[in-house]
């Protein structure tokens, strides 16, 4: 599976101390399992999961999502910054895969 | 107009005590789904104080399919004193879970926004945990028009 994660930083250079805030939209089905197609049979549940956010390998933001999170899931938060290096998006499937996104952010 | 237990009636029934029992501040009514069990799950069976969390949902929803909200902690989010999970629960929706949020001393702010599906006018609770163990909560009803769980 080859989703590509959309996401912005609102600033991609800024002092230490400063908030960032991420947005990110990514393109999933979010299935909730119990919807019936049109034979009456149950769509098996097929959502992600589980996101994470994590700058230079340090956690700053994370979420589990149940199906009552939307299609196409999107998500917003901030994070305080630090130190440069990568910032870090990562989804997580029912089926065990991950869709992974990656930015930069500049400290200084 | 048929008589009797409908879903719909149902959920509305269930809504509205749930309502009735938060303004009153206790949280013993019946919900009509698995609301209360999620949170006393998270809490440990603690109270939440009414305060510090807010959220920020439309009054009415058109679309109950893509329902934005924004949860957000007052908290200065340092090593001492910070937010660690926030639990966001629907009274009225087949299954109440909505998402958990987990926040650190470096998320700087305790505030996310996602979009959720709401199958039916109802109340969303969310119920913020900090670092030291006390539990704060906030209320919200949203009126949705249109369903968003159906199929």
């Amino acid at each position: 599976m080859s989703v590509k994660p959309r996401i912005k930083l609102d600033r991609k250079q800024v002092k230490a101390g400063e908030i960032v805030e991420v947005k990110a939209l990514v393109a999933h089905v979010m299935e909730t399992g119990q919807r019936k197609d049109a034979k009456g049979e149950i769509i098996p549940r097929k959502i992600l999961n589980k996101f994470s956010c994590m700058v230079n390998g340090k956690q700053v933001f994370a979420a589990d999502f149940e199906p009552a999170v939307s299609a196409n899931p999107y998500i917003q938060f901030k994070f305080k910054a630090q130190e440069s290096g990568p910032v870090v998006l990562t989804w997580q499937d029912d089926d065990g895969s991950t869709i992974i996104g990656q930015e930069t952010i500049t400290v200084g | 107009m048929t008589v009797g237990f409908n879903r719909r009636g149902v959920l509305t029934i269930g809504a509205g005590a749930l309502a009735a029992a938060t303004f009153g501040g206790t949280m013993t009514a019946l919900a009509a789904n698995d609301a209360l069990d999620l949170i006393n799950k998270f809490t440990d069976g603690k109270k939440p104080v009414e305060g510090k969390v807010r959220l920020d949902l439309p009054e009415i929803a058109e679309n109950g399919n893509t329902v934005p909200m924004t949860v957000s902690v007052d908290s200065p989010m340092t090593e001492q004193s910070h937010v660690t999970d926030v639990l966001v629960v629907a009274d009225g929706n087949p299954r109440a879970g909505i998402a958990t949020f987990r926040f650190a001393p470096a998320s700087g702010v305790a505030e996310a926004n996602t979009r959720i599906r709401l199958a039916t006018t109802q109340n969303i609770i969310a119920v913020a945990r900090m670092n030291d163990g006390s539990l704060f909560m906030a209320t919200k009803q949203v009126k949705v028009t249109i369903g968003g769980c159906g199929g």
